[in-house]
């Protein structure tokens, strides 16, 4: 990397503390983010079996306001925001006409006429361009793109609400999966979600950026007799994969539609219209020719991101992702791969850096919390 | 971690242990950090021939995969068996965590790796 990429890195409010803690940094999606503390597999279990702190402040924000909001993001969104109540989100896919991934994310509706989408740090200014033409087009809703308002941290694992509940005044029993809630946390004004990327049970912070560090610093200080630990974009990666949650850029884009990455629970079927709605219908009328399965390498070696799956010796498919698990302790990935062979049980032979390795089928997610 | 005295080393991150035609091989500190959580080592079979830089074989952090370059030339006459399944002593120990074992074609070749000063200037830099 030359120095000049460097310096156009965007850093977030714990930049400083990143370095100071000893993470490994790294450019990730336009920004200099900690890929690792104290190791991927360290941080993995952390999550699993305790709980880890992320930060994730690179993701975007952007709001949508006003009379016609609802409209604005019924239009772009797959999914059915009427049937969000104030307090609660979901996930959804902002769509091409042709009903593949412009992005996914997290739709927040903060009150009856305003949104606020959590989208992908690479693609945070296309997003916002589109949806801004897109609310145009309904009218009467301001777009506007809040990302350097917000820090996101991240508390994820079984020990989460213990770690956090000190630190606030706000009950987080009565905070449903999915569902977020305004108070404190360490004296910031902060929104607490539900939610995360992890497969665990856990909590997205949004906070002030100036009041970032000392969140993060509570979380760390609550957390430690619990032996909580910060955590990496590694981690991330390897838990959102074990819990099958799908990454933009690797599983899904501009040319996977929500069907065939097997995302058909975010499609609000009964809304009238959106984006993509005619071309998914379509798509759901003829029958897919494809589709996101997940696998477990059968042989030795791991598949990786656009390994050629093989049939008879022929390309059929591609692998999107793919890793060693450190809590399931297998080689598992996901992939497209023509119907006939997406049933879970078949076996499919994936060509790892030139070598043939037979792989198996199997149901998703590979990794789901104890309830 | 100190980088020992008695072994070789190559830019690609690689150390040398030298014993009359016969060469350990393994991969330094620096090259564990920058890789992560080593879960996986793929060598060769014993009984092939490798030839000075080429790609003989991998390994996989959880987040990636690096190629194996042969710093010398020579026949693979054992691999370190222990690390199919316990490939994180790559991590714990470098430098004790030898990969294959290779019989020089050319003991003399050793003399154009780096020693243990040079690499760490290297690495340094």
């Amino acid at each position: 990397m030359t120095d000049t990429a460097t310096v156009n890195l965007r850093t977030t409010p714990l930049h400083a503390r990143h370095r100071a803690s000893g993470a490994r940094m790294v450019p990730y999606a336009g920004w200099e983010m900690p890929v690792e503390y104290s190791g991927i597999t360290n941080e993995h279990l952390a999550v699993r079996t305790r709980a880890g702190v992320f930060d994730v402040s690179h993701m975007g924000e952007i709001e949508v306001a006003g009379k016609g909001a609802l409209e604005a993001v019924q239009r772009i969104s797959s999914n059915d925001a009427a049937v969000l109540k104030v307090g609660q989100a979901h996930y959804a896919g902002l769509l091409t006409p042709e009903g593949t991934f412009i992005d996914d994310m997290l739709v927040y509706r903060m009150a009856p006429s305003h949104f606020m989408l959590v989208v992908n740090a690479a693609n945070t200014a296309k997003d916002f361009a589109w949806i801004s033409e897109q609310a145009k087009v309904t009218g009467d809703a301001a777009v506007v793109d809040s990302s350097s308002r917000y820090a996101l941290i991240a508390i994820q694992g079984p020990a989460a609400r213990e770690v956090l509940q000190p630190l606030t005044g706000v009950d987080l029993s009565e905070i449903r999966y999915y569902w977020f809630s305004y108070g404190e946390v360490a004296s910031a004004r902060v929104t607490i979600s539900r939610t995360g990327y992890t497969g665990e049970d856990g909590y997205e912070i949004f906070v002030p950026p100036n009041m970032a560090d000392r969140v993060w610093q509570a979380l760390i200080e609550s957390g430690r007799s619990a032996d909580v630990i910060p955590c990496g974009l590694g981690a991330r990666d390897t838990l959102r994969l074990e819990a099958a949650m799908r990454l933009y850029g690797s599983d899904i884009d501009e040319s996977t539609t929500v069907l065939e990455a097997d995302l058909g629970w975010t499609i609000g079927w009964k809304k009238p219209d959106f984006i993509g709605r005619d071309r998914l219908v379509e798509q759901k009328e003829k029958g897919l020719s494809r589709k996101l399965v997940g696998f477990e390498t059968l042989d030795r070696g791991i598949a990786r991101h656009g390994h050629a799956v093989l049939n008879d010796g022929v390309r059929v498919g591609t692998v999107t992702s793919g890793t060693q698990t450190p809590f399931l302790k297998k080689a598992i990935g996901m992939a497209y791969v023509p119907i006939a062979l997406a049933s879970p049980g078949t076996e499919i032979d994936i060509d790892i850096r030139g070598r043939i390795s037979k792989a198996r089928v199997v149901p998703l997610p590979f990794y789901k919390r104890p309830q | 971690m100190a980088y020992p005295a008695d072994l070789k080393y190559t830019k690609d991150h690689e150390w040398i242990r030298i014993s009359g035609e016969v060469a350990e091989i393994g991969i330094t500190d620096f090259a564990q950090r920058q890789l992560g959580d080593v879960v996986y080592v793929d060598l060769p079979d014993p009984g092939r021939t490798i030839t000075a830089g080429e790609s003989f074989g991998s390994i996989e952090s959880v987040k990636a995969v690096s190629e194996l370059f042969a710093p010398l030339g020579g026949e693979v006459v054992e691999v370190n068996a222990y690390l199919k399944d316990h490939p994180e002593v790559v991590n714990a120990k470098p430098h004790d965590t030898w990969m294959v074992k290779v019989r020089l074609s050319d003991p003399n070749a050793a003399a154009s790796l780096l020693d243990s000063v040079r690499y760490e200037a290297l690495i340094s830099a």
